[in-house]
């Protein structure tokens, strides 16, 4: 079985077994690699002892260069934080138009605004602040409830309709689907429909703009051009939260679809929401 | 006579399946135990027909005595189509991440095509061409005919099984969540009742070994059965809401779970894809070019070391995460160690050749060999720089990392199956060549082309990726939201579709070559220049 067998082409002594006419040579390792795998042992023997590495009963080695990845990143956010603090502090202290009337602060402000918006607001705004249906758009004048920075600031920091804040903006549309009959609610929606653009059918209009009149003016005005004390949406600016023609509308009309937004006051305090008021409030339609 | 037991166990499976039907306690368990109701009533069907009345020992099977080679047979065609189907639904999950829209819902959505890709081309691509290969390499390097008689077709048939509820239960929205382990608990028992009958197949032929030494392919293959068998039944550890439901709960929590799940995802890779796919190299490169394994020495020791060294090498997955600094560096210590033994296969493959070099310019199948132990190397080595903590900060999450998996899978764990299958096929159906040595040269080019491209397009992405995250501007302000960073990976996903459909279309052109090979048919071509009589054994 171990007899000497050596393969022809490469000289080389085989180890003399032969498994389904394979062989094996009896080559020495190659010392680049049996030295290579001895570096990286030493080398992980000694990183183990400069970090955390060996468990130990209740607890681990600590590593002779003490580093640990929560201090670590204690620190990075500490010197962040500091990096930042002239600036923050100042706003923190600031009132927004005070902010606001200072180059330097205000440049400041919006780009920490931009930068807080992308983590917490662009999920439902979008990236570039332009919404989505249901999700306002932010870059235009249009305002729900306001569009003056304090008006903008008191929106983010108590949110919409969000439970458990007291000062969150409330109301809502009642649903006329169980006031009106549905072909009234064709007609109220072909008026509005009609301030704006055209309607399906032009008889619908004048029925519906006394219904309108009737049961919309309250909150939306006679002139529809809304009324953000209720956060009623203008509704003869061709600018739709909801969806566009007439059948989205007479659905909003039908059961309408309330829009929430969280407050961000207690998450991530006033420094950060006044940063972002300004920074929303200077994307183009602040007022 | 023949067949009656399996038939009747086959018809007893599927009515207990009508019973798990009638019971379900939800929804979606109804639905998947009819699936398994069909599959095995089709079985069952199937079976009877084949019931044969004659005495059992006239009905012997064709190749008794000799090495049980029918279920290799079926397996290589197994690999073969499941290659195709995992390719397949790869390039669908890479066009869905490009283009949202065909993302149909709710059976059709990245989450459930997903897994049925991974799990496609991991356990059904290479598990059958894990299960094939080893079963016709271990007959041969030990002289003995496959242990356990039809042990074999159970072990073939069950993992199919396995397969298909898998895969099934994925569209069905079925999942309990661990990544490679995604089927539920009953899918994970029955896979586990497969596993010890291969475990019991495959070690009882070594056992009956009539070669007085083990073979290193198959060293390789036990280590890959028996780890694979402990990672699975730890890693699954559940209690099950209902007996007759889908949902389960691990056995674990909090960071203890996400540890034990990387411990097997990471070993998953490593005695799946790296141990079981030496042990087919080990085999199938001295064979194709006809030459000693380059050194015994080298294998032993690499050997060892690799399987010591890759159990530890998980918590890798988990850096910069709530697991406890220690337990990081000891996986990326145990990471960087393991470079070197996963490289000793790569020297071993590739030396090899010394002697019959020559083949890689003549023999398209040694090409692909020799190319998939290249991948082998390169992904050896990524792995292991992209577990040093600073570099897998900015790597980790990305797309580098899908990157570094693909150039594994389909540059290492592809190609040196391809290889075999080409080696297989003429073999096992008695043909002279394979029907056409060309397509293989073209299956060659479009799959290295597809992997580089794929690989190359990942990286760039990758670090892109990572980079764009961790931008912040002059005042220490973030400059990117997440939704820019995907938006910015566009063309990168459009390209890997594109690597991925050259794959696929490889992968077609082979399983066009094995089948006109297997019908017995010969492509009139032009010989591979230089494919003169190559050397012959020095004997």
């Amino acid at each position: 079985m171990a007899e000497k067998h050596i393969d022809e082409i490469s000289g080389v002594e085989t180890t003399g077994h032969e498994w389904d006419g394979i062989r094996e040579l009896n080559n020495p390792m190659p010392r680049w690699w049996v030295w290579t795998f001895y570096i990286t042992i030493v080398w992980a023997i000694g990183y183990t002892i400069a970090f955390p590495a060996w468990p130990l009963v209740s607890d681990a080695t600590k590593g002779v260069l003490g580093w640990s990845s929560r201090a670590n990143i204690a620190t990075d956010l500490a010197e962040a934080k500091q990096a930042q603090s002239a600036f923050v502090d100042r706003i923190a202290s600031s009132s927004l138009q005070e902010i606001m009337a200072d180059p330097q602060l205000s440049q400041f402000a919006i780009a920490g605004g931009a930068s807080a918006f992308k983590v917490n607001c662009a999920q439902c705004h979008g990236s570039g602040a332009a919404g989505a249906a249901g999700f306002p758009n932010l870059n235009d004048d249009d305002w729900i409830w306001g569009g003056s920075v304090d008006d903008i600031y008191q929106t983010i920091a108590h949110g919409i309709r969000n439970p458990g804040d007291d000062d969150t903006r409330t109301s809502e549309m009642p649903a006329y689907g169980e006031i009106l009959e549905p072909v009234q609610i064709k007609q109220v929606a072909a008026y509005v429909v009609s301030l704006t653009g055209t309607p399906s059918d032009a008889s619908l209009v004048e029925p519906g703009k006394q219904i309108f009149a009737d049961n919309c003016a309250a909150c939306h005005g006679d002139d529809a051009k809304g009324n953000r004390e209720f956060g009623a949406p203008n509704l003869a600016d061709a600018i739709w939260l909801k969806g566009e023609g007439e059948a989205a509308i007479a659905a909003q009309v039908r059961s309408p679809k309330h829009g929430v937004m969280p407050s961000w006051l207690p998450r991530l305090g006033d420094a950060s929401v006044k940063q972002l008021a300004i920074f929303v409030h200077s994307l183009g339609g602040g007022e | 006579m023949k067949y009656t037991t399996e038939t009747i166990v086959l018809a007893v499976g599927a009515f207990l399946a009508l019973l798990g039907a009638a019971f379900a306690q939800d929804k979606l368990f109804g639905a998947h135990m009819w699936v398994l109701f069909f599959v095995l009533l089709a079985g069952t069907v199937f079976m009877i027909r084949r019931i044969s009345f004659a005495p059992a020992k006239v009905a012997a099977s064709s190749d008794d005595g000799g090495y049980f080679d029918e279920v290799v047979k079926y397996g290589v065609i197994a690999t073969v189509f499941w290659g195709v189907v995992g390719f397949l639904v790869g390039v669908v999950v890479a066009l869905q991440l490009a283009f949202p829209d065909l993302n149909i819902e709710p059976w059709l959505n990245f989450g459930r095509t997903r897994p049925l890709h991974t799990s496609a081309v991991i356990f059904a691509f290479g598990g059958n061409a894990l299960i094939a290969t080893s079963f016709y390499v271990v007959q041969r390097t030990s002289r003995a005919r496959l242990f356990g008689g039809n042990l074999g077709w159970f072990v073939f048939w069950g993992y199919q099984l396995f397969i298909v509820m898998a895969a099934t239960g994925y569209l069905l929205g079925i999942t309990q969540g661990r990544e490679y382990a995604e089927p539920e608990w009953y899918v994970d028992l029955w896979l586990t009742v497969v596993w010890v009958a291969y475990l019991v197949a495959f070690l009882g032929t070594i056992m009956t070994r009539k070669e007085p030494h083990i073979y290193v392919a198959n060293w390789f293959f036990l280590s890959f059965i028996v780890t694979v068998a402990m990672l699975h039944i730890v890693n699954n550890l559940a209690i099950p809401v209902s007996f007759l439901g889908v949902k389960s709960y691990s056995a674990f929590s909090g960071v203890q779970d996400a540890l034990t799940q990387w411990w097997y995802g990471h070993n998953a890779v490593g005695f799946f894809l790296t141990a079981g796919f030496l042990g087919m190299m080990y085999y199938f490169i001295p064979k194709q070019v006809n030459r000693p394994v380059y050194s015994y020495r080298l294998s032993i020791i690499h050997f060892w070391a690799l399987i010591f060294m890759y159990i530890w090498a998980g918590p890798h997955h988990l850096h910069y995460t709530a697991l406890p600094d220690w337990a990081q560096t000891l996986g990326m210590v145990f990471s960087i160690m393991l470079w070197m033994p996963s490289w000793g296969g790569m020297i071993n493959g590739l030396m090899t050749l010394s002697g019959a070099w020559d083949k890689i310019r003549t023999d398209p199948i040694v090409r692909m060999m020799v190319m998939a132990v290249a991948f082998y190397g390169m992904a050896t080595f990524e792995g292991p720089m992209m577990s040093i903590k600073s570099v897998n900060s900015l790597s980790h999450y990305t797309d580098w990392t899908i990157g570094h998996v693909h150039s594994g899978a389909l540059g290492w764990n592809g190609l040196i199956t391809f290889g075999a299958v080409y080696f297989l096929v003429p073999k096992l159906w008695k043909r002279e060549r394979l029907y056409s040595i060309r397509m293989v040269n073209w299956h060659f080019w479009l799959a290295t082309l597809g992997i580089v491209v794929y690989a190359a397009v990942m990286w760039v992405a990758g670090i892109q990726q990572g980079l764009m995250w961790r931008e912040y501007d002059e005042q220490g302000f973030l400059v990117y939201s997440f939704a820019e960073t995907v938006a910015a990976m566009f063309p990168y996903y459009v390209l890997r579709a594109v690597g991925g459909g050259l794959f696929l279309l490889g992968a077609l052109i082979m399983a066009y070559n094995v089948t006109m090979t297997i019908l017995g048919y010969q492509r009139d071509e032009a010989p591979i220049p230089g494919a003169a009589p190559a050397l012959q054994p020095a004997e």
